[in-house]
């Protein structure tokens, strides 16, 4: 019985789960198009290799990866491409990014793949780029290209990898009804990232709110050796894969680092099972579940949904009542974001999407002033001073923000959530630390300027040295000609002369 | 002597304190020299917080005559492409009081790059002569282009266009230049979207 | 649809608002106030409802002069508990004018002029009191005699007392503290056996009461999570620690004993209403206990050595100076940042 620890903070919100029914996958819609934007993950955007008018095949690679930090883009399924334009996309700011339209045409025609039967003889480099390949990202919510996360390799190796199945956000259900569903493809899935990366042992962590998904990965668990399921008390955000490695290996990855640091490694189990269907089989991630809840729909559940299908699409088929809610979005409660155009796509991170009625979540309540009552910092899972980094973010103090340690804040929201004053304090620290990495980047830029500013002068400087040396030097040899007695008048013609006989010459 | 001192109270409080202003004087001095701080001159400080367009917005021939006034004694809020940001960081630097930025030497605005219009560029090299940092790639009767990596903003190269076809554009735009603004400094919730005073961007 | 953009999180917790807090606050000193309305009288029940509508007529002014929406934010209950505990803390037949002055240097002066609710660096009800009693010594210290001991004014003589002190025949007498300090060089026991009625079988006749009650309403309060046990903790222990040390067995010289300094005066009511404003005081809850304890220790030192009977008031307000730098030097150990290094 592995020995568990307990993080600092943290909150127990209404969890809300049965209201998706975990433990069933429906199938999702099937739109007339799909819309697929080329960012799906943190990275550079990937490039499309398809143009207006192609024809596409489920699982043919529509977009390739640009750079190291990217993922590319297959299309789901087969159809038409229609367009390639910025379409409304799932962002926070409801900005618009450039998109693949495919038009479906019905037929379901898939391109031919190839998986490695014998993954356990390849090394790790194969099956690192079969993953990119694969247009692997993520699908925890974070969006992180999964290859480059395999390769981060530091001295001394990975030594442990866990499954993150925690889901301690309320609401969504899309991990528990995995973990139900495909226990025995996340066992499979997480064996073969545990030899991409060395891992001697591999945890299946799940929060004791899940019983279900818990024994169905016991029982998955019984056949991999080194695998084993840790449950733990339900609290949130044990999920954060900082506070799931404290919790699990108490030890705490260093500020500023990443787990691999320390030689763990986290992955959520859809993207195991990705992993899995990447390798085995060759197919590319063309879909994902994605919890669709909330009590202005009439059908809520986990439904298996294709990449591109407009949100719109998901939630008619929910049976979505537009009238009895005031927003839907996109992600959970807790870190999710509103969404303002229901045209926008479902994405790689798309982990829910919650359509709750106005009194179900009301809307935010008024701003009162901050009491430094502290309850901020008796929540904060990384033990930071929500209070004195709220103070410092609005006077725009950069130093003592970076002092205060801003960047070691997960954004979880459990201090706003706690908080009786009402205030958005996440929005604080998000904005800070954006404004903190702009005015770094703009200091590059400027001290780039300054240099090249001054380079400019001294090339001036140096011609116009250049010139004066160059009209010293004329002048010092006209005063010796002049002096020397030379008419240099009479000179010139004389040389002109010779000139014009030599040219004779040549030319007779 | 002492016993003058021991009878009257004024005259011992005097000699106390300034025989103590006299020590604590010479520690302080001692102090000032033995722990002096070989730091920059004021001036490079002051020139690596501008933002160095180099625009002349602020009456001056550049950022480092810019530092320099200041240095000696000019005002601190004259940098239209620096801002408010900038304001700041030199009224902490000089530890003075932040102003707001003097509208006579132009608003802050975003941050602008040029960009040639190809099309009509008739490859003259005045806007390459007039650029501070040398962002302009071209030479006589060849097609010039800004690279828009080291173009400040500083407008300088519009002038001196005779056929006017530089623009100055946003550098950053789109999604990936996003960030979220922080709160409503009103205290009041921005619940929906009418809320938004007018003319505030999304 | 009009859907709306605001950041995460969407959901907000139990904890409903600043209202919330302060009327459980509120709620709490209900136990002090009625013990010691049963002791000294009604006086500082009256005092309380008018101190009340004074502060909040203080605050509409300063919140209108100050051009903000004074409406939606008096009612946010917070000068109504900075007015209930300055009420509680002077003597219960103040005349109006001290009520008014003491409410208005409050509302103003400790909280309106350093920018409203969560800005003020001092108790506004300790900036009030502190200025009262150094410019009314007189009227600051004019106890009653409690019940048992004298008679207890009534209703009539309250209102009397409130709106025409000049006409009102007051019975003052010391309180146990202000024996202490005045003690003419007597053991503690012969003191005690001296003035059977003021000092009574603990810490004075009332005030034992008193002391018990709101310590009752603040452990209710730690109970709904209103404040953390660290302030409270840290000032009680450190008070009772310094009475142990400076305990001589009660000589004429000596410090008072434990069970003395924890229940009389204002021990609790400032171990559990003062201490506790969570703006003046320290952030963290180390730098919370290190705030309490020091502000128990500078109560023992100012009762036994100062010049003045109690304490809490300067003590708190000495402290709230230090509160910045204590949270300098007590930030908690961010995620991340152990020294040691794991497997």
């Amino acid at each position: 019985m592995r020995q568990i620890h307990d993080i600092h903070g943290g909150i127990h919100p209404p969890e809300r789960k049965e209201l998706s029914r975990p433990g069933k996958v429906i199938d999702g819609p099937v739109p007339a198009q799909l819309i697929l934007p080329l960012s799906q993950h943190i990275g550079a955007p990937a490039s499309p290799i398809v143009a207006v008018g192609d024809h596409v095949l489920g699982g043919q690679m529509i977009a390739e990866a640009q750079g190291p930090v990217s993922v590319p883009v297959h299309a789901p399924n087969s159809g038409t491409v229609v367009a390639i334009e910025s379409r409304a996309v799932p962002h926070a700011s409801g900005m618009s990014d450039t998109c693949i339209v495919i038009e479906l045409d019905g037929e379901d025609t898939w391109a031919p793949t190839s998986g490695i039967a014998d993954w356990r003889e390849h090394n790790r480099l194969e099956l690192m780029n079969c993953v990119r390949q694969a247009g692997i990202a993520g699908l925890g919510g974070a969006g992180f290209p999964t290859a480059i996360k395999l390769a981060s390799d530091r001295d001394q190796g990975i030594h442990t990898l866990i499954i993150n199945g925690t889901e301690c956000e309320p609401y969504i259900s899309a991990d528990d009804t995995v973990m139900q569903c495909y226990a025995d493809e996340i066992v499979a899935g997480a064996e073969i990232l545990a030899h991409i990366v060395g891992a001697e042992t591999i945890l299946l962590a799940v929060e004791d709110n899940k019983p279900d998904a818990a024994a169905a990965m016991t029982t998955a668990a019984m056949n991999c050796e080194m695998a084993e399921v840790v449950t733990f008390p339900t609290k949130y955000p044990s999920g954060g894969e900082k506070q799931l490695i404290e919790i699990l290996l108490n030890a705490q990855v260093p500020s500023g680092g990443i787990p691999a640091d320390i030689g763990v490694l986290c992955q959520n189990p859809s993207t195991a099972i990705a992993v899995l269907e990447a390798i085995t089989l060759g197919k590319p991630l063309t879909t994902r579940i994605t919890t669709v809840t909330g009590e202005a729909l009439s059908d809520p559940g986990n439904r298996r949904v294709m990449l591109g299908t407009p949100i719109k699409d998901l939630l008619g088929q929910a049976g979505f009542d537009s009238t009895a809610g005031n927003r839907v979005i996109h992600g959970g409660p807790m870190m999710g974001f509103a969404v303002t155009d229901l045209n926008m796509p479902v994405v790689k991170i798309t982990n829910c999407v919650l359509a709750p009625t106005a009194d179900e979540l009301p809307p935010p309540q008024p701003v009162q002033p901050c009491i430094r009552c502290g309850h901020c910092a008796e929540a904060c899972p990384a033990s930071l001073l929500p209070q004195q980094l709220y103070w410092y973010a609005r006077a725009k103090d950069h130093e003592q923000l970076e002092r205060h340690n801003l960047f070691d804040c997960i954004e979880c929201g459990a201090c706003a959530y706690v908080c009786p004053s009402h205030i958005p304090l996440v929005q604080y620290y998000r904005s800070a630390k954006s404004s903190i990495k702009d005015a770094q980047q703009e200091k590059v830029r400027s001290d780039n300027s300054r240099g090249r500013f001054e380079a400019r002068q001294e090339r001036l400087e140096r011609e116009a040295a250049a010139k004066e040396v160059k009209r010293a030097a004329r002048k010092a040899a006209a005063e010796a000609r002049a002096a020397s007695g030379e008419d240099p008048v009479q000179a010139a013609i004389e040389r002109a002369k010779a000139k014009k006989a030599q040219q004779e010459r040549v030319d007779s | 002597m002492l016993d003058l001192l021991m009878n009257s109270p004024i005259l011992l409080a005097l000699t106390a304190i300034v025989g103590m202003g006299v020590v604590f004087g010479s520690l302080l001095g001692f102090a000032s020299v033995k722990f002096e701080v070989d730091g920059n001159p004021l001036s490079d400080q002051i020139n690596s917080i501008l933002p160095q367009t180099q625009c002349g917005q602020c009456g001056y021939p550049g950022c480092r005559p810019y530092a320099e006034a200041i240095a000696d004694g000019d005002a601190i809020n004259k940098c239209p492409p620096g801002g408010e940001d900038t304001i700041q960081a030199l009224a902490n630097l000089l530890d003075v009081e932040p102003e707001p930025l003097d509208a006579e030497h132009g608003t802050e605005k975003e941050p602008l790059v040029a960009f040639i219009r190809e099309a009509e560029c008739i490859g003259c090299t005045k806007c390459i002569q007039a650029c501070p940092v040398d962002a302009i790639l071209g030479a006589a009767k060849v097609m010039h282009t800004v690279i828009a990596d080291e173009c400040t903003g500083c407008d300088l190269c519009v002038e001196p266009c005779p056929v006017d076809c530089i623009d100055m554009v946003a550098r950053k735009t789109g999604i990936r230049h996003w960030s979220w603004p922080l709160p409503n400094p009103h205290n009041s919730p921005l619940v929906i979207a009418s809320d938004r005073p007018v003319g505030e961007a999304a | 649809m009009n859907l709306l953009r605001v950041s995460s999180p969407h959901i907000q917790g139990p904890n409903s608002s600043v209202e919330a807090v302060m009327k459980q606050v509120l709620l709490a000193t209900i136990p002090g106030v009625l013990v010691m309305t049963y002791f000294f009288g009604p006086g500082t029940l009256i005092n309380i409802l008018v101190g009340g509508a004074m502060a909040l007529a203080f605050e509409a002014w300063a919140l209108w002069l100050r051009g903000r929406d004074y409406k939606t934010i008096i009612r946010d209950h917070s000068i109504i508990v900075t007015s209930t505990l300055l009420c509680i803390a002077i003597p219960p037949y103040a005349p109006w004018w001290l009520l008014l002055v003491g409410i208005g240097i409050s509302v103003l002066l400790g909280k309106h002029a350093f920018g409203g609710l969560g800005y003020n660096p001092f108790n506004p009800a300790m900036v009030g009191y502190v200025v009262l009693l150094i410019s009314f010594p007189l009227q600051m210290s004019s106890w009653t005699e409690p019940r048992g001991i004298g008679e207890v004014p009534g209703f009539v003589d309250a209102i009397t007392a409130l709106l025409m002190p000049t006409s009102y025949d007051a019975v003052t007498a010391a309180t146990p503290l202000d024996l202490f300090r005045q003690n003419e060089g007597m053991m503690f026991s012969d003191l005690m056996s001296a003035h059977p009625e003021m000092m009574g079988t603990v810490a004075g006749v009332g005030w034992d009461w008193v002391n018990l009650a709101f310590l009752l309403g603040g452990i209710w309060l730690l109970r709904q999570r209103i404040f953390t046990w660290h302030a409270p903790v840290g000032m009680v222990g450190a008070l009772a620690l310094c009475a142990v040390i400076g305990f001589d067995n009660g000589s004429s010289t000596g410090g008072g004993s434990v069970l003395f300094h924890l229940f009389s005066g204002a021990t609790m009511f400032g171990a559990f209403f003062i201490i506790t404003d969570p703006v003046s005081s320290a952030v963290s809850n180390r730098g919370r206990l290190i705030f309490g304890a020091l502000v128990g220790v500078l109560v023992y030192l100012i009762r036994v050595h100062g010049n003045y009977p109690d304490a809490v008031a300067f003590g708190v307000l000495i402290m709230n100076f230090a509160a910045p730098f204590i949270d300098q030097y007590t930030q908690p150990k961010v995620y991340g940042t152990r020294q040691e290094t794991k497997e």
